[in-house]
């Protein structure tokens, strides 16, 4: 193989005249990060939502929310943001579609909504496994101690559930920084996008790829980092909802 | 007709030689003995060059070429068979997939240009496009500069979409420039009204918008931002394989063999909608044919742009 290795590149100027290759990584890790976080904020709000509906006595309820579950976890996210971006503001009244299409940054609103709405459905499986994982005798002793359903689930309920599906919500996490990388086939430049650019515009294809498999590393680690000192922190002593929870008596 | 024995006598002659050669074969063309197959790397959309019909089938102008060139070489190596083998790349994955083995020849629309060549080499010159703007009518875009802060469209990994980033920053035009992942995805993103403008080769261009819904909607601006000579990919430093491509294709521009090629994709009806591109061969082509040429100088092809000399001094 015919190859030069060049690991200067990243300090060269690159062809928009403003900036090194570097600041154009990191300029695609912005938009990554936007995009990551804005996402996971949607998602966490609507998927503990629908994940509370899908444990709910209410027959219709819950097959209403298994139905939007089953719409966005099965439909690949690529297609997802393909189907948001190019077929929906053709089939909704064309003024709407204008407006959608005019919009400042559509390709990041889009990307966010279906980041946001593909998440949430996978976080909503988790959100009601943990809600089933607890004992029956909790929802039981709630409504023993005359608490309507909706604060059985706001002080019992929920609060013990999220602190036992903490490793899995971490997982998801480092899923959708990985997952916002599919926003580059609708126009977003992200850090895969940027890297991509850089490739194209050097060919020094090996360097680029390593420079982004650094930086998602790198967030990924100080999400994981995050995530483990929330547990810790949030933690009830005697109550061991995971495996890493405080069993020391300091 | 009257030169078949000529032909057979030298392809006699040449499976002499080769057989000779047979020891001390390197590198690609070893490879391709040694597997009994030549790789071609190919594209879905650069119709007219190399693309997916209906039939699920890769064919095109640049494909026929590569078949010719396969065709010499299996002569050439005197092997009874020759399996070609078809992998799909897209403009972002060709060079990569070149330069680590994957594929042996590109056979799509690629521009032969000073950056490339560092990394791989290209077969003598097939076809002279050049980098123009396609809009819709109705937005009624004439040059560049009618592009000022409107978003406009590129495919990743081509060199018109570098042009375009160079450009955008020595014209100070504050673009916002999308990266589609795809010929046809790009032209989507103009036919939606997701942005403004397509900026690519002009044949290319064409032929999306003649195969198109609407192809009376959209307009191709006469202004030229580039000259940009297309040619076939070959791995670089691989002086036996390139003699081998080479030769071939130059016999075929010198002979008058091309003018066929080039009718039957460009002068008449074309799969999978019959559409007829109707693009006579350019005077710089007929130059490019009658002496073969794989300078990536676009001066040697045609008067430059003032566009692109502008994006060029900047490095």
């Amino acid at each position: 193989m015919h190859y030069n290795w060049n690991w200067g590149i990243f300090w060269q100027e690159s062809p928009d005249g403003v900036s090194t290759y570097m600041d154009t990584l990191l300029a695609g890790l912005k938009w990554t990060l936007a995009l990551s976080i804005s996402a996971w904020i949607m998602a966490l709000v609507i998927g503990t939502v629908i994940g509370t509906i899908r444990t709910m006595p209410n027959k219709w309820a819950v097959r209403l929310a298994n139905g939007y579950v089953e719409l966005f976890r099965n439909i690949p996210l690529i297609v997802q943001m393909f189907l948001w971006y190019f077929v929906m503001p053709e089939i909704v009244p064309a003024s709407i579609g204008n407006w959608l299409k005019s919009l400042p940054n559509a390709s990041f609103i889009t990307a966010f909504l279906a980041l946001g709405f593909f998440t949430s459905s996978r976080i909503a499986v988790q959100v009601s496994a943990g809600i089933n994982a607890l004992p029956r005798g909790q929802k039981l002793a709630g409504t023993a101690l005359g608490l309507t359903l909706p604060q059985t689930y706001r002080y019992v309920l929920l609060p013990m559930s999220f602190r036992i599906i903490i490793p899995s919500l971490t997982n998801e996490f480092a899923a959708i920084i990985k997952n916002s990388s599919v926003a580059l086939t609708i126009g977003l430049v992200e850090l895969t996008a940027a890297t991509y650019s850089m490739r194209e515009f050097t060919f020094q294809t090996f360097e680029s790829l390593t420079g982004a498999t650094v930086i998602y590393v790198l967030i990924s680690g100080i999400a994981l980092l995050l995530a483990r000192w929330l547990e810790k922190a949030i933690a009830i002593p005697g109550f061991i909802a995971s495996g890493s929870a405080n069993t020391g008596g300091h | 007709m009257m030169s078949s024995k000529l032909v057979v006598a030298l392809v006699g002659l040449g499976v002499l030689v080769s057989s000779v050669q047979a020891q001390e074969l390197t590198g690609t063309l070893k490879k391709i003995k040694d597997t009994g197959t030549i790789t071609l790397g190919v594209r879905d959309s650069s119709i007219p060059f190399a693309y997916l019909d209906d039939k699920q089938s890769y064919q095109g102008y640049s494909i026929d070429l590569c078949l010719k060139a396969a065709t010499a070489i299996q002569k050439q190596l005197g092997m009874t068979a020759l399996n070609v083998k078809m992998v799909p790349v897209t403009s972002a994955t060709r060079v990569p997939l070149i330069a680590n083995g994957t594929i042996d020849l590109s056979c799509d629309s690629a521009t032969n240009n000073a950056d490339r060549q560092k990394v791989v080499s290209f077969a003598p010159t097939m076809f002279v496009t050049a980098n123009r703007i396609l809009a819709k009518k109705s937005s009624n875009i004439k040059t560049l500069d009618d592009l000022k802060g409107k978003t406009i469209v590129s495919t990743s990994g081509t060199s018109n979409l570098k042009q375009i980033t160079i450009l955008n920053g020595e014209r100070n035009l504050g673009m916002n420039i999308l990266a589609a992942k795809d010929h046809a995805e790009a032209f989507l993103m103009v036919e939606t009204g997701r942005a403004v403008a397509f900026v690519m080769d002009d044949i290319l261009l064409a032929s999306l918008a003649a195969s198109s819904r609407a192809p009376n909607d959209y307009a191709i601006t006469t202004e030229a931002l580039s000259v940009e000579p297309y040619g076939i990919i070959e791995r670089k430093d691989d002086p036996a394989f390139k003699a081998a491509v080479d030769g071939a294709l130059t016999s075929l521009y010198k002979s008058g063999a091309v003018n066929d090629i080039y009718a039957k994709w460009f002068l008449k009806p074309i799969p999978p909608k019959g559409v007829n591109l109707n693009v006579p061969m350019s005077p710089q082509l007929k130059a490019a044919f009658a002496h073969p040429t794989d300078s990536s100088d676009p001066a040697v092809y045609a008067v430059v742009p003032e566009a692109q000399k502008q994006s060029l001094k900047k490095k």
